[in-house]
């Protein structure tokens, strides 16, 4: 049971890899960019993990409620912005990829190379 | 009102704000008058605490008023403020001079929204250093690296397209590396402020998370900081950039990443984590010293001028590494000074560079054969900034190598060894600082498509040339008076080593 209770860490780290895996081995570069946001969601999934509290709720404080235990919003709100971050950068390499495939005709690493 | 508190917060804030004002000034030159203006504000402050932290004052902020280590909080001490002046000085000085480059690189409509990148990015470099924020840290590496992914994909060169994708899907696994490392410490110290961590961290017990960290931390950063052999996204990129935007990121973009790396490392990670320094030293000091001698080796056979000078920039972070590596007050203010001359070494080059790209389209070095004569001020000053870089007594170069040398003689293993790499590798950069001088002052013109006629003195515009040749004359003038880097970094040392036992 005990490594059950680590199972959003194993997911973390199977995602990461696939991600990795994805990025290193693809060689159409927008299936690289789908590696790399998967890589990135890995690393939310980890985040979110850590802030919980067994039996934590929201931390709203209500007037008249007993002492409750709240989960850590902290991570939550640091990965807001990480996701702002990284839809910009997904938004920023698929804008290049436009780019790519208007000078070069093709979004296949191997043929841009052989192009130059 | 006294504005001195507030000195770290505007540094960040004035060209982050100014970066979208500048996007709406449409009439042509307005926009880089703008920008240059924001520039050099942005030096101006970084310049005033520089004065005062020379005098041993540390700026700390509380971003709005919340107290650390709950709020946000800014500091500078003499460590970052070697890399404001870098970041700032290089962001100024080359925003100064870019007009006639960005002119002849980018087309008009689209010149406003380049200043702003350019800002954006200066804002985003700027912001690393002052934050005292391991989170913050995180947020602004990465304005500052799409700012300069679309620096670089902005020039004519369709090749720097496919580079700069590559250095988008390096930077950003680098980044969620570091990401994944700040989340395993805040996990085991709940908190994210570096100088509190330096203290929880003391008290956690379980040391393998962080040993982990350690360890994304490190490669994250190395990425960032192209260290060998991390470093096959830098040539490609510095090659095909605009001419101003590659001058601009060598001159400070890896640096930064080598600031965060060396700070976190010393500061968190050394003191929390027994033998972890030696680690850090046998991990880093193997491939410092494989950069230094294969990127120099490498950029001795190169062909095209500026890969060439990328190529020699992997060379130059070894160095940095290397020093940080010794583990002495010795060998981290050889780095930290070495951090600030191959910005003005590197910076002038690339200055000299965007020169010579005025009238020769086609910077292979074969095709710029007898430039000399038709640039001889460009050339010279090409000449003074590759003797820097070569370290040449006289010049800025010539104090960090000498500072290195004295720091690996210091060592108790391998000192020799240490000595030699350094000597064989300035060795090498003679040579390929040679090919560029025998090119430029002594090859023949004849196959050379330059514009225009070959034998008539056409330089490049004055502004550029003026700034090149300041410069220039700055790595003389450190050359001989050294002492505002060599007190920054031994300040900036003993902040590093304060902790270590």
């Amino acid at each position: 049971m005990e490594l059950l209770g680590y199972f959003n860490y194993f997911v973390f780290v199977v995602l990461l890899m696939i991600g990795l895996y994805a990025v290193i081995s693809k060689v159409n570069l927008v299936k690289k960019l789908i590696g790399l946001s998967i890589f990135q969601s890995a690393v939310f999934l980890m985040y979110i993990t850590m802030d919980k509290v067994e039996g934590g709720t929201a931390p709203i404080i209500l007037a008249g409620m007993p002492e409750q235990i709240y989960s850590n919003p902290l991570p939550q709100v640091l990965i807001l912005t990480a996701i702002v971050v990284g839809v910009s950068t997904l938004s920023l390499g698929l804008a290049i990829v436009v780019r790519i495939n208007e000078s070069y005709g093709t979004i296949e690493e191997d043929e841009i190379l052989d192009a130059d | 009102m006294d504005l001195t508190p507030h000195l770290p917060a505007l540094q960040v804030v004035v060209p982050m704000l100014a970066a979208p004002l500048i996007v709406l000034l449409k009439p042509r030159g307005l926009a880089w008058a703008g920008a240059t203006a924001v520039a050099m504000l942005s030096f101006c402050i970084a310049i005033a605490m520089t004065i005062d932290v020379l005098q041993g004052k540390v700026f700390t902020y509380q971003m709005g008023g919340w107290a650390a280590p709950y709020g946000i909080e800014l500091s500078v001490d003499a460590f970052s403020a070697v890399l404001l002046l870098v970041v700032s000085g290089a962001g100024a000085l080359g925003m100064l001079a870019a007009h006639a480059s960005v002119d002849q690189q980018i087309e008009l409509e689209r010149q406003p929204l380049f200043y702003s990148a350019w800002l954006l990015a200066m804002a985003g470099l700027i912001g690393i250093v002052v934050s005292a924020d391991a989170f913050n840290i995180f947020v602004f590496m990465e304005i500052s690296s799409l700012a300069s992914y679309v620096l670089i994909a902005g020039g004519p060169d369709r090749r720097a397209l496919p580079s700069v994708f590559k250095y988008l899907i390096m930077g950003t696994i680098g980044a969620t590396f570091y990401l994944i490392g700040v989340g395993l410490v805040y996990m085991m110290t709940g908190t994210l402020n570096l100088a509190d961590m330096e203290v929880r961290i003391q008290e956690v017990t379980e040391l393998n998370p962080l040993l982990v960290a350690a360890g994304f931390i490190t490669i994250g950063l190395a990425l960032k900081a192209a260290v060998f052999p991390l470093h096959v996204w830098l040539p490609n990129a510095y090659t095909h950039a605009p001419h101003m935007v590659t001058m601009f990121l060598a001159a400070c973009g890896t640096k930064v990443a080598i600031y965060v790396l060396i700070r976190f490392d010393f500061l968190v990670f050394q003191s929390a984590l027994p033998g972890h320094s030696t680690q850090f030293a046998s991990f880093l000091m193997p491939l410092a010293i494989l950069g230094i001698v294969v990127a120099s080796a490498v950029a001795v056979f190169e062909g095209h001028l500026k890969r060439l000078l990328g190529t020699s920039s992997v060379a130059q972070i070894g160095y940095i590494v290397l020093g940080a590596s010794f583990l002495s007050a010795a060998g981290l203010s050889a780095s930290v000074t070495h951090i600030f001359n191959h910005a003005l070494a590197k910076g002038g080059l690339f200055l000299a560079v965007a020169c010579l790209a005025c009238h020769y389209r086609d910077l292979r070095l074969s095709q710029l054969a007898g430039a000399a004569k038709t640039m001889p001020w460009t050339a010279a000053a090409l000449v003074i900034c590759g003797l820097s870089l070569i370290g040449v007594p006289g010049t800025a170069g010539f104090i960090s190598k000498w500072l290195l040398i004295n720091a690996a003689m210091a060592q108790d293993n391998y000192s020799v060894l240490l000595v030699a790499v350094i000597l064989l590798s300035s060795l090498m950069a003679v040579a390929y600082v040679w090919r560029i001088v025998e090119t430029l002052y002594f090859g023949s013109t004849d196959n050379v498509a330059a514009d225009g006629a070959t034998d008539i003195i056409r330089e490049a515009p004055l502004p550029l040339l003026l700034v090149t040749w300041l410069v220039a004359l700055a790595n003389i003038g450190f050359g001989f008076f050294p002492q505002l880097p060599i007190s920054l970094s031994s300040g900036a040392a003993s902040v590093l080593l304060g902790q270590l036992p």
